[in-house]
């Protein structure tokens, strides 16, 4: 299964399903701007993945490539750990985000699982510093009840390199 | 303050303190381009990342636009990445393959050996202009170890199997590891760090951090269960520290945390079992055990003076960083494993070089928030002197500061214009190699 979608017109004309899925990505952008982080993980299903490729290579697959980040199940949970801990120093305290979500679309409905991409802006600021992460977004979300499950995410990041925020320290 | 009083270094005392402004002031950091950086020899790139003729990678090297190139004749060459007409630069992608380089401002084309190939309306030139003069400019020298290509724009330096010294020993533990040759892989971390060079340099091979900066990632780890010896990641470890001459350093630690390697973890899951420890018996035939026990059962976090690392811990990781600033630098950083490793091993390397390295990992953030904390913290002037006389007295350990001392002590000794200088702290005391019976024995 690819993440990246070959043709980037690919779209599902269905308004009511695009706004239910905005919805969701609105609601999730929240918890994670508000911090809540383990309301958050219960989002993902059991089998989901968590993927940010580095800058050089937006179309890295973590089996053969390196990337910033690959989480199964077990590595989010952890990672909402490590953040929620005091012990997560780029995280403690923790930095104030914003995430901006625009340009959604559907780009495939497959009975109970829909393709989604858009683009994202996610302000990170602290320390007197506004950092922003510009990217691409990947979502392959499942019909649950209620609402979505999230079984891939995927952030491709526009940036050449992470000149100022060092690090991918908050979830993109 | 003079450059001879930055540095305290009684050893009969056991004292070793670091004045701040060694990182913090503008006039020192022009004056280290030239002590250090011009006279040094300085990593360029992996020969494994141009693998296919026409093969070519940009880089900046201590300021330099270079890229490197193999021609079509198999052989791997650097070049200064400006056009010997009028200067624009030639190589416009930061990878890529190709047979011939054009310069896209007055359509000048060199083959990809350097060779001027191509100049547009060449009759209006006169009779003295000698195209086969007018190649692609290498730096002053280039030559590689076991795969790792440095360059120098210092023409006297001494040939670099000399420079490396001690570290010679430390790249071919990790080059041994491959028969077919290591690889870099695919996929670079590119970060910036507002801090000075020199702080990466102790934070990369600082064994007494580990356990108060990165403890969620010692708690993650052990939360996946204990090593193949049944020993929990947060039990004490022990470790050695050496210097390797030249301001070259190592620390060497026994591996609780799995290494892809050979040094089985439960993050690589129960299937791999039987491959981990085919390779190991390979590599205990081929080298014996004590070499084997060294590259699957101990990790090292190696500094190559002055800024590149290699740490092979539970991945191998290239790391240089080039100072922009005296509180800034910029990162690079890739993934190194053997060419040969199938597809599930690959997948476990880099897999655990996510557990920890990284922007994204669940440590390197963490180092990054220290450094730029010390930089801050600096500001506060009044306090003048950083101290690191930590294990001066002993044996060095992996959790002291022998290893940083050595760069400080190399640094300094260019910083006035010298040469190389001693860097051990107490010369006879020096441990060669971790060993199971040094493990056992400890210090206690």
């Amino acid at each position: 299964m690819t993440s990246r979608n070959g043709n980037p017109m690919d779209v599902v004309f269905d308004a009511s399903l695009r706004l239910e899925v905005e919805d969701f990505l609105y609601r999730e952008a929240a918890l994670l701007d508000e911090w809540r982080l383990d309301e958050w993980v219960t989002l993902f299903t059991e089998d989901a993945r968590y993927v940010v490729p580095t800058t050089d290579l937006p179309e890295g697959d973590p089996s053969e490539n390196l990337v910033f980040i690959d989480d199964d199940i077990v590595r989010l949970r952890a990672r909402v750990v490590r953040l929620n801990s005091r012990h997560a120093h780029r995280e403690y305290p923790w930095s104030r985000t914003r995430r901006f979500i625009s340009n959604v679309r559907v780009t495939e409905a497959d009975g109970e699982e829909v393709s989604v991409t858009g683009s994202c802006l996610v302000y990170r600021v602290r320390m007197r510093q506004a950092d922003p992460y510009v990217a691409r977004f990947f979502y392959r979300l499942v019909r649950s009840s209620p609402g979505w499950k999230i079984r891939y995410r995927r952030a491709e990041l526009d940036l050449e390199a992470l000149d100022a925020h060092g690090a991918v320290s908050i979830i993109l | 303050m003079e450059i001879k009083d930055l540095i305290i270094d009684d050893r009969d005392q056991g004292i070793f303190k670091v004045h701040r402004s060694a990182l913090t002031s503008p006039e020192l950091f022009e004056l280290e381009k030239e002590r250090v950086f011009d006279r040094c020899w300085l990593y360029l790139g992996h020969e494994s990342e141009v693998d296919k003729p026409g093969e070519y990678r940009r880089r900046e090297v201590a300021g330099r636009p270079l890229f490197f190139a193999k021609g079509s004749d198999g052989r791997v060459r650097a070049f200064l990445n400006s056009c010997p007409h009028r200067g624009a630069m030639i190589c416009r992608h930061d990878e890529g393959t190709t047979e011939s380089f054009q310069c896209f401002y007055h359509a000048w084309t060199f083959n990809n050996q350097g060779q001027l190939i191509g100049v547009p309306d060449e009759e209006g030139y006169g009779p003295n202009f000698q195209k086969s003069q007018l190649g692609l400019m290498p730096p002053p020298r280039v030559e590689s170890y076991r795969g790792f290509c440095f360059v120098s724009f210092n023409p006297h330096v001494e040939p670099l199997v000399e420079y490396l010294a001690g570290a010679r020993e430390y790249l071919d533990l990790i080059a041994d590891q491959s028969e077919a040759g290591m690889k870099i892989t695919k996929g670079t971390n590119k970060y910036t760090m507002r801090a000075n060079w020199k702080l990466l340099c102790e934070n990369s091979m600082d064994g007494y951090h580990l356990a108060p900066t990165h403890q969620t990632y010692l708690d993650y780890i052990a939360s996946l269960g204990p090593d193949q010896d049944g020993v929990d990641v947060r039990q004490r470890r022990f470790g050695i520290a050496r210097a390797l001459g030249n301001g070259h350093a190592v620390i060497e630690n026994e591996a609780r945390n799995g290494r892809p390697i050979a040094h089985w973890h439960p993050m690589y899951g129960e299937e791999s079992k039987e491959e981990i420890s085919g390779i190991r018996a390979a590599l205990v035939n081929k080298y014996g055990e004590e070499w084997a026990f060294r590259m699957c059962d101990t990790s090292r976090n190696l500094l190559i003076y002055p800024n590149l690392v290699i740490n092979d811990i539970m991945a191998i990781t290239v790391r240089v960083f080039w100072p922009q600033a005296p509180d800034r630098m910029d990162v690079t950083a890739w993934n190194l494993g053997p060419r040969e490793e199938s597809s599930q091993q690959l997948a476990r390397r880099l897999d655990s070089f996510l557990t920890f390295l990284g922007p994204g990992g669940f440590a390197t953030p963490d180092d990054v928030e220290a450094l730029e904390s010390c930089q801050r913290g600096f500001q506060a002037k009044e306090l003048e002197w950083s101290d690191m006389s930590r294990g001066m007295h002993r044996d060095p350990r992996s959790n002291d500061e022998q290893q940083m001392r050595a760069m400080w002590r190399q640094w300094h000794a260019h910083m006035m214009g010298l040469g190389h200088v001693d860097t051990v702290d107490q010369p006879g005391r020096d441990r060669l190699a971790l060993t199971p019976e040094l493990i056992a024995t400890g210090d206690d």
